[in-house]
């Protein structure tokens, strides 16, 4: 947990979009043992959701009787590159829609099937086997100009103070990147790994999870799972992680 | 969702050679001393048990506790004899067993 004492001193620090050193993975600021067992496919324990998800993909569920690969066949070919790119806009909503949901959404629409619930095993584990598929490519946020607005907010948010400790991402992941706050290295807050399976969790979660331990940590009031704001601080950080390659499924502390 | 099992073994091996297995299994290994909204404990459901044989013989085992995390990971060496199966148990306080096997092939 980050401690509120130690965040509190941050809070004079101000921060600005050009404090922001060239890109690195959250991955170059843990140990090397965290980092071994990201490597390590066999031991890496988000590797469990990916072979769940992948289970998943090839099960044939909800009223039209399909399966994913039913639709999308090999996931390694019609996956490729898509975790890359999401958010994207969709238009039915016209509002961003983050991969969390585009799976839930196949799920409802066109499979037939009940929606899965925010950090279930399910939904967590067919993100986490579409995601895998995109490992080692770089971040390729849409050029979309009706997502312009929305990283807009996104932005404002990141950079807007919040919580009793009145403190703003940019404070922390811009300003004080590489620095230590308690026992963790704060890391540039790139949201590459995602599913990430968190030590500290002793499960796999989504990012959503982990923004809301961020503001949990500053005494904010989490924005709600599938929040607008969720999916728009989402599509900023993907926006300023363009060029880092995909991890999934990261290790982090 | 059915268990999930990540079991990594040498598909052939020499005669006599040491192979290494790596084993892992989704649990959540909750250990008996968390409590839950209302206060109540949460019971404990670890896995406390993990068996390989190879070819039907006992090659390993281990007694887990309640101090292991979640999502066992368990590596091991043994010798390759000869041709054959190599099965794994893992058991849990609500009586679940979970079993995943691997073929060798010993030249
Ligand atoms: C008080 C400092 C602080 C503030 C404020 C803060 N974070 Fe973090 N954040 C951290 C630390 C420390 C970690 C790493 C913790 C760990 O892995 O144990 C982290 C991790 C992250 C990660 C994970 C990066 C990875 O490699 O997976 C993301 C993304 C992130 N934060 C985003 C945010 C956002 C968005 C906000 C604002 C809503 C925010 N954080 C506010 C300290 C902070
Ligand atoms: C009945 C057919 C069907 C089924 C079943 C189905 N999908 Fe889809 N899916 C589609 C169609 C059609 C699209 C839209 C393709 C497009 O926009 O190019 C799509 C789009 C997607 C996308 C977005 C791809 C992109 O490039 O943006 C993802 C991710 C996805 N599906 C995942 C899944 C998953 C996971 C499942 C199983 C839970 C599933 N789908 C089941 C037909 C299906």
């Amino acid at each position: 947990m980050i401690r509120a004492g130690l965040a509190a001193a941050l809070i004079c620090t101000s921060a600005s979009a050009a404090d922001m050193p060239a890109p690195k993975s959250g991955l170059e600021y843990v140990s090397p043992e965290t980092r071994a067992l990201q490597a390590d496919d066999f031991a890496n324990p988000g590797m469990l959701w990916v072979s769940g998800g992948a289970d998943l993909w090839r099960a044939a569920t909800g009223t039209s009787g399909k399966s994913c690969q039913s639709c999308h066949g090999d996931a390694k070919q019609s996956m490729r590159g898509v975790a890359a790119r999401y958010p994207l806009y969709e238009p039915k909503t016209k509002r961003p829609i983050d991969l969390q949901v585009r799976i839930n959404q196949c799920r409802t629409e066109r499979q037939g099937a009940k929606g899965l619930g925010f950090e279930s095993e399910e939904l967590l584990s067919l993100g986490a086997y579409v995601a895998h598929q995109s490992r080692g490519l770089p971040v390729k946020p849409p050029q979309d100009e009706r997502l312009t607005p929305f990283i807009k907010n996104g932005e404002k948010l990141y950079f807007q103070r919040m919580g009793q400790i009145d403190i703003s991402c940019a404070a922390c992941h811009n300003a004080h990147a590489g620095q230590r706050l308690s026992g963790n290295l704060i890391p540039q807050a790139h949201p590459t790994g995602y599913p990430i399976y968190r030590l500290e969790w002793q499960s796999a979660g989504s990012l959503q999870r982990r923004l809301r331990g961020c503001m949990s940590a500053v005494r904010a009031e989490p924005f709600a799972y599938g929040a607008a704001e969720m999916v728009d601080l989402e599509l900023y950080l993907m926006s300023r992680a363009a060029g880092l390659p995909i991890e999934t499924p990261g290790v982090r502390p | 969702m059915a268990a999930r099992i990540m079991v990594n073994a040498p598909a052939s091996a020499a005669k006599g050679e040491v192979i290494e297995i790596k084993t892992m299994i989704a649990h959540k290994m909750e250990t008996g001393h968390r409590m839950g909204t209302m206060g109540q404990i949460i019971p404990r459901d670890i896995i406390h048990r993990f068996e390989c044989r190879y070819d039907g013989a006992l090659v390993f085992a281990a007694d887990l506790f309640p101090a292991v995390s979640a999502n066992p990971f368990i590596t091991f060496t043994t010798v390759a004899t000869k041709s054959g199966k190599i099965s794994f148990k893992w058991i849990d306080d609500k009586g679940k067993s979970s079993t995943s096997s691997v073929k060798i092939k010993v030249t």
